[in-house]
């Protein structure tokens, strides 16, 4: 039989019951779809993680205290060995021992209430100095930056991010208005221009001069230099002495750290590659994780369209034997329904990629708790899920067929 | 088609079940020859061994021991694939019940062998299995499906059917056996007349003495053996006599 009477065939016979092939086909369809979506939610979220950390900027290189086993800077160091200090900031912007770091901008972080007009906020903020905003890619919507002067001043001044300003100040233009932290009567200077979206979130943080920071609101003592700071933001020159940079940080805070040549690092100096990379393993997991998920559901509408396969065998032995009788070789029955199994698994697939594209392309943009869903459409996701699918139904297929193959002719003829 | 060698030659067949730990003998050391545009009636009573018989010269059923030549050809010497080839291409089988395939309707029935044998263009099939049901007298019947068609319909397209591929040999095990006398006999005639108009040779079983008779020569068949091998005459009493005595 040729592969065009084949496909007729089997059209013909999936055809005579529209309800079970309807059935199992649903099963392939959901495992189908369901690949396809998660796969295209999987892929968003990976995409959008790496642009919203890509708009810090490629050359954004971040120094925390702390060994290289992953510390976070709020736990402030172990020993005094693992703390960085202003100091260690002033030193990397040396031109000889690191050429190729251009903006380097230590910060601190306090937290309390600030109290506008008798009402009390919650805040997180951060001690910060004139180079703390280009370092972090920000820009002043209104007022200015924190000056140096403001710095050496320890000045009670403060620039809000733009949901602080809306928190406490509501629509008003907050510039030259004033609030408490600490009890400290603040005036605030500026707002910064609003980031929605992007993973350093600026938009809930106020920022004060670190000085300030350090001997007003934490009550620190002692010089400006022996400062701790919590993280160092430094931009390298440019794109391409990112790496060259980072020799040039590490071999300077090991020589101020007065650190043997077998020692480890008492700090970790993360590239915005090294987040990327490792975000983006996270998200493969991810990725990884959810496909499983949904190739388990083409499993199971594989096992689906096995089991009618084989009922479909029995309830048709009479059949087989008739073809058989007239002269079907062994093979033409094989065929015959390994080509019915394809074809309920090969449609199946395509309408699961059109219903998955459909779920990926209407969940696009979506909201879920607050956060937006972003969907990735691959074609050679849906390529291979429509390959797959097709493989499903040649591996389910196969063995029922074999059996109606493998009939006696007689026998099945005389199958009530 | 050299008419010289015999359509089917047997010698010494025999068929043999295992049923437990018994064994049945459906063929015991059968030698039989039938010739080309002969028309042979195989008679005898249930379990006696007949379609056991018709099974192997349908090449659907090989034997146990023994030789069977169709058309010169050693039919233990073929492969499953070439014994489909030979059911496809050297003879039509008649069944008692049809079997017909119940969704699709006469035309597509009738096409059904020639569409494992390859050559033809769909055009080609449609226009073989119009002119197998015409000569079955179902012109007026083509769409219908086995469900719409009476008894006696539907065993003229099972004829229609092994006719297609236009073999020599017609085999039909109990043709009439679920029909009424009436289409019986329409079946009867419409087997005869294959055999006399266009001279092809036809083996049929049969329970029933009328359908015996009319044929040409009648085989009864007893536990596996072959008790009488006979010509029929025209003269109908003597010929009455000889299935009463044959169906005891
Ligand atoms: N597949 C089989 N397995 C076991 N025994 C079988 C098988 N086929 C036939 N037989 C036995 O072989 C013998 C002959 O059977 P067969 O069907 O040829 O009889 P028959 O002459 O056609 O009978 P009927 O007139 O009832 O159709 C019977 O005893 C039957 O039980
Ligand atoms: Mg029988």
């Amino acid at each position: 039989m040729n592969a065009a009477l084949l496909f007729s065939t089997a059209l013909n016979s999936v055809g005579a019951n529209k309800l079970r092939a309807g059935l199992t086909l649903l099963g392939i369809v959901i495992g189908v779809s369901s690949v396809i979506a998660m796969m295209a939610i999987g892929r968003g979220a990976q995409v959008s993680v790496t642009s919203r950390i890509s708009e810090l900027g490629a050359d954004l290189i971040t120094v925390q205290p702390g060994a290289q086993a992953l510390r976070f800077a709020f736990f402030g160091g172990g020993g005094d060995s693992d703390v960085l200090s202003f100091e260690d900031a002033l030193a990397l912007k040396d031109d000889v021992f690191a050429p190729d770091v251009r903006i380097v901008a230590p910060e601190n972080s306090f937290s309390g209430s600030a109290v506008v007009s008798g009402e009390n906020t919650f805040v997180n903020g951060v001690g910060v100095t004139a180079e703390y905003l280009e370092a972090r890619n920000l820009t002043i919507a209104t007022g200015r930056n924190i000056s140096n002067a403001n710095v050496l001043n320890t000045s009670l001044v403060a620039v809000l991010g733009s949901e602080t300003s809306t928190t406490l100040f509501g629509n008003r233009n907050p510039v030259g208005a004033t609030l408490k932290l600490s009890g400290r009567e603040f005036l605030v200077i500026g707002v910064i221009e609003s980031q929605q979206g992007t993973i350093s979130n600026p938009d809930n943080s106020i920022l004060v001069p670190i000085t300030t920071s350090h001997y007003r609101l934490k009550s620190g003592t002692g010089l400006v230099n022996s400062i701790p700071v919590s993280s160092i933001s430094i931009l390298a020159t440019s794109e391409k002495a990112v790496d060259t940079a980072r020799l040039d940080i590490s071999t300077v805070l090991r020589l101020r750290h007065e650190l043997e040549a077998d020692d480890d690092d008492d700090f970790l100096i993360t590239t915005q590659q090294d987040t990327i990379e490792t975000l983006e393993g996270t998200q493969g997991t991810f990725v990884i994780l959810l496909g499983s998920i949904a190739g388990i559901s083409l499993l199971v509408g594989g096992i689906g369209v096995m089991n009618i396969m084989l009922v479909s065998v029995t309830e048709r032995t009479r059949e087989i034997g008739i073809r058989r009788a007239v002269g079907a070789k062994r093979r033409d029955i094989l065929f015959q329904f390994v080509t019915e199994a394809v074809l309920m698994t090969f449609v199946g697939g395509i309408l699961g990629v059109l219903t998955g594209w459909a779920i990926a392309y209407f969940g696009n943009g979506a909201t879920v708790d607050g956060d937006i869903i972003e969907t990735v459409i691959e074609t050679h996701i849906a390529a291979i899920a429509l390959g797959v699918s097709i493989a499903v139904g040649l591996f389910f297929g196969i063995y029922p067929a074999v059996r109606a193959a493998s009939l006696n002719p007689i026998e099945a003829l005389r199958h009530e | 088609m050299n008419s010289a060698v015999p359509v089917i030659e047997l010698s010494n067949v025999t068929r043999e079940f295992q049923v437990g730990s018994q064994v049945v003998k459906a063929l015991d050391g059968i030698s039989l020859t039938i010739q080309h545009g002969e028309m042979v009636a195989i008679i005898g009573p249930s379990g006696s061994g007949k379609s056991t018989l018709m099974n192997t010269l349908g090449c659907l059923d090989t034997p146990s021991s023994g030789s069977f030549f169709l058309n010169g050809q050693n039919v233990s010497d073929l492969s499953d694939n070439q014994l489909a080839e030979t059911r496809s291409r050297q003879l039509g089988f008649v069944f008692q019940s049809y079997n017909l395939l119940t969704r699709e309707t006469a035309l597509s029935n009738v096409e059904l062998p020639l569409k494992y044998s390859g050559g033809h263009t769909g055009k080609n099939r449609r226009t073989a299995a119009r002119t197998a049901l015409e000569r079955v007298g179902l012109s007026h019947r083509f769409n219908h499906k086995p469900v719409q068609l009476s008894g006696g319909e539907q065993q003229r397209v099972g004829i229609a059917r092994a006719l297609v591929k236009n073999p020599d040999l017609i085999l039909a095990d109990e043709p009439t056996g679920n029909l009424d006398s009436k289409s019986s006999a329409e079946v009867i005639e419409m087997l005869r007349s294959l055999n006399e108009v266009d001279g092809k040779t036809i083996v049929v079983v049969t329970h029933d003495p009328e359908v015996a008779e009319a044929t040409k020569r009648i085989i009864a068949f007893r536990d596996g053996r072959i008790v009488e091998d006979r010509a029929v005459d025209s003269v109908k009493t003597e010929a009455a006599e000889d299935e009463q005595v044959a169906s005891e």
